[in-house]
């Protein structure tokens, strides 16, 4: 059947919502409203307000209730607007959910999902916009995992549920009108592996999230020039599958990697900083890495296709590495 | 009509370069000039012979025209691409030396200040150099380049290579010094192993090259066995009609012309192979690509051990008593060292012999890219089934080791029987 | 068409000369004349040529293919060119 993103991530909460009671979903908006970009719509007549909670606009207090309700039992689901006000919460996150299962000696645990949205290319301007992602993903005491299909959309939600500890799901807002086919059978997916998205011999390019479709289009375009390029798909930023993306990079010897985040400590430099140290020598050309211009995101369209990461880019940087 | 050629000179000018001879050169001696300014050459001449510090090999030209200036004495050992001589069209000098072409009229080139900076104070013009940075930026290592011969550094600087294509050199036996910059990827040091054996006779002063010799066929057999998946075929050959016709031939010229039957085996079977194509040519980047002629490549092997591969071009297309001298040639040549550069070209087949050394049968190893590789077994005399009686025939079994991705099996059993049917008609090989 | 045969000691040093023309660094005092010269020397079908051509070249001696298997070894070959045809 084909669907939208949004619609998976919407049958993954229905899903949880019912087979599991002790899930719930809380935040700004998320019932009578449906979701600020409707991804929970239709799910408070479905399971009522005191599993559908709406909450006041203060990302620290809801987020902190999260972590209280998942310590006492349940398994919370907190959807954060977009990742730009979680930074209102990060003491939460950051201090407490990340934290309480090594300061207790392992007694507590935070079996706690937060949803967010990320990234840019909706003319939200820069305090709705940016991809922080690879900021929490240099926290220990998290996952963190990024959705680029439909499939992973769907499946998801359910295994970040049964992880002990939290996890932080993140959605990039371009994809959520995007439609796919999805198996009638679709059901829970592993959240440890990266995969490889498209096969190819000549350039490895990493993306993830919104970038996925980015590395994909570019590959196309590379495939019309004779260059088979494998995009690797990473799913999970945190723990990196590292195997994944350096077994590819033995195969084609060149790495491009597509980050939405700014180059300046990111993830898109954690990568290359571990293919320098474990692969170095299947490295045949310089690593390339394709960001965001190190600029707040801009409102003008023009200037937000400016900054952003475009498949034409990724096809330069790739046929810089091929040479 | 007459009109002022670009670039500057009058005439075509080529600079004459001590050529690389082989993945382990990266220095080489002039031995002796064998012209003078002046002379006429054409592509293909001996031009000087170079000692690689292994043997002598006789250099050829590879452009046509009139030797201006010889600009290296006999005896002085240089780096790999260094102007060893120029040769022009037979224009003469202009009058006077043309000035640089107008600043104005000819765009910047790309080059960082700190480039720029270098550059003027090592006193090279950046408008000659060639940029290989981004955008065709000129890049330090670029007008180090150009500096390089320039000063007669004993070893070639500034050439910066990937670390996969390091460490394939290592595996691979390739000597990086040998290759041309500024930046060398897999690809080169891919181009280089495949590249013929180039090592010369081995002698007992000089273990390293008998080594160098052994690792480089080492490198590339295992990578022959580990890339290519071979199949082998063989078909034996009544050879009585085609030795007797040989007998007859032999009779009639001098000893000086008589001909082997290796001559005959050679030239069937680049017959075979122009009649066969799809096993004469390169497994290059995942396909076949035909070769463009028979070039032959024959496997001599080395009293003191170790291989050459010289190449022969189209012994098909020559007459058979050519053949025989191309071959005495180049396998006397092979074997005291003095094999030419064009000798060194890759070959599109290789046929080994292995027959004369008393072996029935060879099943041979590929050697890349190629494609195939035809063995020839020892001629000897064996029952045979003559008619419905069973006679006494010379016989000699012929091996194809094909690359079974390039062709099946049914390709590899035409070019067989394509073979038989040439030998079976020894006049058409005159 | 006749030719004078040859001492032993000129046909001997003339089977020398024509195989040290061949493989310049033979110890051709270690091989057993008895043995057969191809095996020994590792000559190959052209090699055999090019010796039967310098043999030829130093006796004066003409030398058919049919006589190829009178020149197997060192001693034969001294036979050879030391017998009247």
């Amino acid at each position: 059947m084909t669907i939208t993103y949004r619609e998976a991530l919407r049958e993954a909460l229905r899903e949880a919502l019912t087979e599991d009671e002790r899930v719930f979903l809380m935040g700004e908006d998320v019932g009578a409203y449906g979701g600020c970009f409707g991804v929970s719509l239709g799910l408070l007549e479905e399971f009522g307000p005191e599993r559908i909670r709406d909450t006041p606009l203060s990302e620290s207090a809801f987020v902190g209730a999260g972590i209280g309700a998942a310590l006492g039992g349940m398994r919370p689901i907190v959807e954060i607007m977009t990742v730009n006000f979680s930074l209102l919460a990060l003491d939460q996150i950051i201090n407490n959910a990340a934290t309480l299962r090594h300061m207790s000696g392992g007694q507590l645990g935070v079996p706690l999902v937060i949803r967010m949205t990320t990234g840019a290319g909706r003319q939200l301007a820069a305090q709705h916009s940016h991809s922080l992602e690879g900021w929490y993903a240099h926290i220990p005491g998290l996952r963190i995992i990024a959705p680029a299909t439909i499939e992973d959309a769907r499946g998801m939600l359910w295994t970040a549920l049964e992880d002990p500890d939290p996890v932080l799901l993140f959605e990039h807002g371009s994809l959520y009108n995007v439609p796919g086919e999805l198996a009638a059978d679709a059901a829970a997916v592993d959240i440890d592996r990266a995969a490889i998205r498209r096969a190819g011999g000549d350039v490895t390019l990493v993306g993830y999230g919104g970038t996925l479709r980015t590395a994909l289009t570019a590959a196309d375009e590379l495939a019309a020039d004779g260059v088979e390029a494998e995009v690797v798909d990473l799913r999970t930023l945190r723990p990196l599958d590292e195997d994944t993306v350096l077994d590819s990079v033995r195969r084609t010897h060149r790495l491009v990697i597509v980050d939405e985040g700014w180059r300046t400590g990111s993830l898109s430099a954690e990568i290359a900083a571990r293919a320098a140290e474990a692969a170095l020598y299947e490295l045949d050309a310089p690593i390339e890495r394709v960001c965001t211009a190190e600029v707040p995101i801009p409102y003008a369209k023009q200037l937000e296709d400016a900054a952003l990461p475009q498949a034409a880019d990724v096809v330069a940087a790739a046929r810089r590495a091929v040479g | 009509m007459w009109w002022p050629r670009p670039g500057g000179r009058w005439g075509d000018v080529a600079d004459f370069l001590m050529p690389s001879l082989g993945a382990d050169m990266d220095e080489g001696t002039i031995l002796e000039w064998l012209v003078k300014p002046g002379d006429v050459v054409h592509r293909g001449d001996v031009v000087a012979v170079v000692d690689t510090s292994k043997a002598a090999v006789d250099v050829e030209c590879f452009t046509d025209g009139t030797v201006e200036k010889i600009l290296l004495p006999v005896g002085e050992k240089v780096p790999v691409g260094t102007p060893l001589a120029i040769i022009g069209d037979g224009a003469p000098e202009p009058p006077q030396a043309v000035t640089k072409p107008e600043p104005a009229t000819k765009p910047q080139p790309l080059a960082s200040p700190p480039v720029r900076t270098f550059a003027k104070q090592a006193g090279v013009d950046l408008a000659a150099v060639h940029g290989t940075g981004r955008g065709g930026a000129i890049t330090r290592a670029d007008v180090e380049q150009v500096l390089a011969p320039r000063a007669r550094r004993p070893e070639p600087a500034g050439v910066r290579v990937s670390p996969y294509a390091k460490r394939l050199a290592g595996e691979l036996g390739v000597d990086l010094a040998t290759l041309p910059g500024p930046v060398l990827h897999a690809r080169d040091v891919h181009a280089a192993a495949r590249q013929p054996v180039q090592a010369q006779r081995p002698q007992a002063e000089r273990p390293q090259a008998e080594q160098s010799m052994r690792q480089t066929i080492a490198a590339l057999m295992s990578r022959s066995k580990r890339e290519i998946p071979h199949y082998y075929l063989s078909i034996t050959i009544d050879l009585q009609t085609a030795l007797e016709w040989l007998h007859e031939y032999n009779r009639g010229v001098g000893v000086q012309d008589r001909v082997v039957p290796t001559a005959l085996l050679i030239k069937a079977t680049a017959l075979a192979a122009a009649k066969v194509p799809a096993l004469n040519g390169h497994w290059v980047g995942g396909a076949f690509r035909p070769g463009d002629g028979v070039r032959l490549g024959l496997a001599v092997s080395l009293r003191g051990g170790g291989l050459l591969v010289p190449t022969l071009a189209d012994p098909g297309a020559l007459a058979l008593n050519e053949v025989m001298r191309t071959l005495s040639d180049v396998v006397a040549r092979a074997r005291t060292g003095r094999l030419r550069s064009s000798e060194l070209a890759p070959a599109t087949l290789t046929v080994t012999n292995l027959g004369d050394l008393g072996a029935e049968s060879v099943q041979g190893v590929i050697y890349p890219p190629q494609v195939a590789l035809v063995g020839f077994g020892a001629i000897s005399k064996r029952p045979w089934a003559v008619g419905d009686l069973l006679g006494v025939r010379p016989l000699v079994t012929a091996t194809l080791a094909a690359d079974h991705r390039a062709s099946d099996g049914a390709i590899g059993a035409r070019f067989l029987d394509a073979l038989d049917k040439l030998l079976q008609r020894p006049e058409g090989l005159r | 068409m006749t030719t004078t045969p040859l001492t032993t000691e000129r046909a001997r040093a003339a089977v020398h000369e024509a195989l040290l023309g061949i493989v310049p660094d033979a110890e051709l005092d270690i091989v057993d004349p008895g043995e057969n010269l191809r095996e020994a020397l590792e000559l190959d079908s052209i090699d055999f040529l090019a010796f039967v051509r310098r043999l030829a070249e130093l006796t004066g001696r003409t030398i058919d293919e049919d006589d190829y298997s009178r020149l197997s070894t060192l001693d034969s070959c001294i036979e050879f060119l030391t017998t009247a045809r």
